[in-house]
């Protein structure tokens, strides 16, 4: 471990707020508009953590638990990320399954929390969230295995020290089953509009409708964590290979996220959303996409 | 350093015995006075079940293997008890369980209401005991008697409540399934012992180029009772009629003797052949995606757990098919890690389902129904039993930092092993990951059914509005077992390094070239504790943060509806529609709907069950053809006492004709 790697984790909970922001500017710009500006999450942000609270009465302590519950999840998440070449605070053999299972247990928390309001909106988005995770954990874990089978390893941070990771082949499919569900699990097109203003539409936004004030700023901060996190394991995929210089291979790796923020914006300028009915075909092409990617590395 | 283990085993005889007369003694006062039938019943088992688990740790801790033999005068029999590391394993869980247990039900049933409590307890601590005597017997008599008495208990237990037509209809079920899992079991000690011409285990030898065919037959009757698909349908129709702490015992540590069965077939039998490994993953990956998917589609609270047992005990047999596979193909790591983590999820199961079913049984104790549709916001007026049946739910669904993660983990972990392999192994790493990683979002998406539906929003009952916390003596054992579940997770490393010895049997010495302080990584309980100690300081920055702000109470946000009422909110049925519809070709639902008509839609309604897809497609037919082949022979039975004299004289001629000839 060396000083890049206990830098990221702290890195990334100041950057990662400004993912949002780039994929809200490129779509601005795709737009014609001017857009909000580029660090409107961290006003965002500062609002809402000098706010009170409004609670439902029919809520207990798990809708206020789950906000953070989510958000530790995520923050833990980060110690076993590694960003481009830069490895994990900690690694070890089967990192990445905690890894998978810390944004499982962030999942059920939110999902808990938006079924605690008794709201049926709130109830339609939990049952959405669950059905496409159904989908999109096999798809990441068969992505994985994938990686872990090419590089002979077992730790993430093992899987992502070379570039390349594996053959390009290999690491086209794999690029392309992360990125749909890099794209599923943060709820941006074509699986889900964060835009929208319908609740019936939402899968992500309408779980958190109740949320407000300071549990509203951990959820948004969370989301751009998630962000963050799976960006992170699309981006080890990305040369260049590790320069000799920690720091740098960390603003690689910062930069590359900032890239996919702006490829994701672009993504969600030319594209609508799918009818929910194919978000799980989508997400089983993602899974095929990978598992195809760990045929293809079997000599 | 292994010890010697005859204090052990003389303790466990001990609780064996106590049990025995504490049952008998429950029973021959149940009917004069109802008190000191429960006082002798719940005193036994408590005592017993503190003396056998004692014994049992400290057998595991110590390594202590040891037998006695004591002379029984039936052919081949000999009441021959032994204990190792594999059978001291599996006897914490049995004894943990069945004793907190054993602490609901002494509250449970107040009031007995004509009900005979001598009944309950004789056939209770029958049950304990003799499961406790399949895990310690070495003699396949002994074996086979322990397990029909087991059998037998059981099935009075489901049966307790006789008065109600599922009760009995279940046990029926149940009796015939577990004998006809018997018969299998019988084939298999009796081929076993031919050629030694003993039925100690230590004198078994399999007959030269059968081991396949044996171990198959072992896994049709072991398989039977720990309720893998297809042989699982007598699970889902006894769990829910027996009473709650009963079910938590049968599904806690009951079926996962025939894990038990399954394992000690593997140990003594040595090598099996590579199919029986890979028939093995496939089984368990099966059972475990059906069984929650069956779940998910589930009403009844407690017959939505009892799906999930075939799903946990797929999990444990796709564990244990990993660990044949590194013992097949020589991958030591491997097969550590598939046994470790296959044994681990028994402790585990036995721990948040023994939890779950308990919570059920509070569940249907306070509001008289277990129909999910019919509860909700429960964790409001039974915030104990909510709290626990939340740590179980996050324990099922295998999320950290719960005691069903660092199982799910390890066989991950093995799975992902033989990944670094080319070829086939890996590919059924591959399909192992695949399944674990399905059953795990399926399980979420069920327990976020089965938790939110019932102990969150608003009561959609008066009952469940009326709710109240159960009695201390029901909310105990529940916490107790909570703690356990987090203490698991959290402590791991050291849980899996006092398993080492019991793996070792199966999966020989355990050799980690790349982990050489266990096979379970201490920096994955830094993680966990990360997270633990990451909640609790936001909850406190939280807490500050709203510290002499306004903090208000409204009511939900519904689209500015101002009186939401609790029929509005989502139903279990809606909540996982999307995927019980996705896998209706596997489900085959019956769905009875009248939809609302005209412009003021008077009244309409929506009905939908999901039958067991085997039995409805495999048993029923089959045992209705076996009821009219069978009919052909009915004319034998005239109901006339001289004709059956005369059959009886007919066979003793030809039995003699036959001894004379040859």
């Amino acid at each position: 471990m060396n000083a890049a790697s206990s830098l990221h984790p702290v890195l990334a909970l100041l950057l990662a707020p400004l993912l949002p922001g780039v994929i809200n500017r490129i779509k601005a710009l795709f737009g014609g508009r001017r857009g909000p500006p580029l660090l409107q999450l961290y006003f965002d942000l500062w609002k809402l953590f000098r706010k009170g609270a409004v609670y439902s009465r029919t809520t207990t302590w798990v809708f206020r638990a789950g906000p953070l519950v989510n958000f530790a999840c995520l923050v833990a998440a980060l110690a076993l990320l590694p960003l481009g070449r830069v490895a994990a605070p900690v690694s070890f053999a089967g990192d990445l399954v905690l890894l998978a299972y810390l944004l499982g247990l962030g999942r059920f928390a939110t999902v808990a929390a938006a079924l605690d309001t008794g709201s049926s909106f709130e109830g339609m988005g939990a049952s959405r969230e669950v059905q496409f995770a159904v989908f999109a954990e096999p798809a990441l874990l068969a992505g994985l295995a994938a990686l872990a089978h090419a590089t002979q390893s077992l730790s993430l941070s093992g899987m992502y020290a070379a570039w390349p990771a594996a053959t390009l082949p290999v690491l086209a499919l794999l690029g392309a089953g992360l990125f749909i569900l890099f794209l599923a699990e943060n709820c941006r097109m074509p699986v889900d509009d964060p835009n929208t203003h319908l609740e019936l539409t939402m899968i992500h936004e309408v779980m958190v409708l109740d949320h407000g004030g300071v549990d509203f700023g951990f959820v948004l901060w969370g989301s751009a964590l998630k962000l963050w996190v799976l960006g992170a394991l699309l981006a080890g995929l990305l040369p260049p290979p590790a320069t000799g210089h920690p720091l740098a291979d960390l603003a690689v790796g910062a930069g590359w996220l900032l890239a996919l923020a702006a490829a994701t914006g672009a993504v969600e300028s030319v594209m609508a959303r799918v009818r929910l009915l194919r978000v799980p075909q989508l997400l089983v092409g993602a899974g095929v996409l990978c598992a195809l990617g760990l045929l293809l590395t079997f000599r | 350093m292994p010890a010697d283990a005859s204090i052990h085993l003389f303790l466990l005889l001990w609780a064996l015995g106590v049990l025995l007369i504490s049952g008998v003694a429950s029973a021959l006062a149940g009917r004069w006075s109802e008190r000191t039938s429960v006082v002798l019943g719940i005193a036994g088992a408590g005592m017993a079940c503190l003396a056998g688990l004692a014994a049992a740790v400290a057998g595991l801790t110590a390594r202590a293997t040891g037998t006695i033999m004591l002379p029984w005068r039936i052919p081949y029999g000999a009441f021959s008890l032994g204990l190792d590391s594999l059978s001291a394993f599996f006897l914490i869980p049995l004894f943990l369980l069945s004793g907190l247990a054993a602490v609901f039900a002494s509250g449970y049933f107040r009031p007995w209401n004509e009900r005979n409590p001598g009944r309950f307890w004789l056939f209770y601590n029958l049950l304990v005991a003799s499961m406790a005597l399949v895990v310690l017997a070495r003699n396949g008599v002994l074996f086979l008697v322990a397990w029909e008495a087991m059998s037998l208990a059981s099935f009075f237990l489901v049966t307790f409540d006789d008065r109600a037509a599922d009760a009995r209809e279940a046990g029926w079920i149940y009796l015939v399934a577990t004998h006809v899992g018997t018969a299998f079991l019988i084939a298999v000690f009796i081929l076993l012992g031919r050629e030694s011409g003993s039925q100690e285990f230590s004198a078994y030898a399999v007959p030269a180029g059968s081991a396949g065919a044996l171990f198959l037959l072992g896994l049709l009757g072991f398989g039977t009772k720990a309720g893998l698909f297809p042989l699982h349908v007598w699970l889902p129709e006894a769990h829910p009629a027996a009473p709650s702490p009963v079910s938590a015992v049968m599904s806690g540590v009951m079926i996962k003797t025939g894990i038990y069965g399954i394992v000690r077939m593997l140990a003594v039998m040595g090598a099996v052949p590579g199919w029986c490994a890979w028939l093995v993953l496939a089984i368990g990956a099966v059972s475990g995606v059906l069984g929650v998917l069956f779940a998910l589609a589930q009403h009844d609270l407690k017959r939505l757990l009892a799906y999930h047992s075939v799903e946990n005990v797929g999990i444990i047999t796709l564990g244990l098919g990993l660990g044949m596979l590194g013992v097949h193909y020589g991958i030591p790591a491997v097969a550590a890690l598939g046994f470790a983590g296959g044994l681990l999820h028994v402790l585990n199961h036995a721990l948040f389902k023994g939890l779950l079913f308990l919570g059920a049984g509070a569940v249907a104790h306070a509001t008289g129904t277990r129909d999910i549709e019919r509860l909700g916001g429960l964790l409001k007026r039974m915030p104990w039993t909510g709290a626990a049946f939340l740590a179980g739910a996050v324990a099922i669904c295998g999320l950290p930092p719960f005691n069903g993660f660092a199982s799910e983990f390890l066989i991950y972990v093995g799975a992902f092993r033989t990944l670094l392999a080319n070829g086939g192994l890996a590919l059924g790493g591959l399909v192992a990951v695949v399944a674990l990683a399905l059953i795990g979002g399926l399980a979420a998406a069920c327990f976020a059914k089965a938790f939110g539906i019932v102990f969150q929003g608003e009561p959609r009952s008066p009952a469940a509005a009326a709710a109240h916390e159960v009695p201390r003596s029901l909310v105990a054992p529940m916490l107790v077992l909570a703690a356990l579940c987090l203490a698991i997770g959290l402590g791991a490393g050291a849980v899996v390094r006092a398993l080492d010895p019991a793996v070792a049997q199966l999966a020989g010495p355990i050799v980690m070239s790349d982990a050489p302080r266990g096979i379970f990584p201490i920096a994955l309980g830094t993680v966990l504790a990360l997270l633990v100690a990451l909640t609790l300081a936001l909850a406190w920055i939280r807490r500050r943060l709203l510290a002499g702000r306004s903090v208000r109470a409204a009511v939900t946000w519904d689209c500015g509806y101002a009186a939401p009422t609790a029929s509005m909110q989502y139903t279990a049925t809606g909540f996982a529609q999307p995927l019980t519809n996705g896998a209706w070709a596997i489900l085959q639902p019956h769905v009875e709907a009248r939809l609302p008509q005209g412009v003021f839609p008077v009244s309409a309604s929506f009905e939908s069950h999901a039958p067991d897809v085997a039995r409805a497609n495999l048993y029923d037919p089959l045992f209705r053809r076996l009821a009219v082949g069978l009919g052909w022979f009915r004319w034998l039975q005239q109901g006339q006492v001289h004709w059956y004299v005369l059959y009886i004289v007919v066979v003793l001629m030809v039995l003699l004709a036959w001894a004379l000839v040859s």
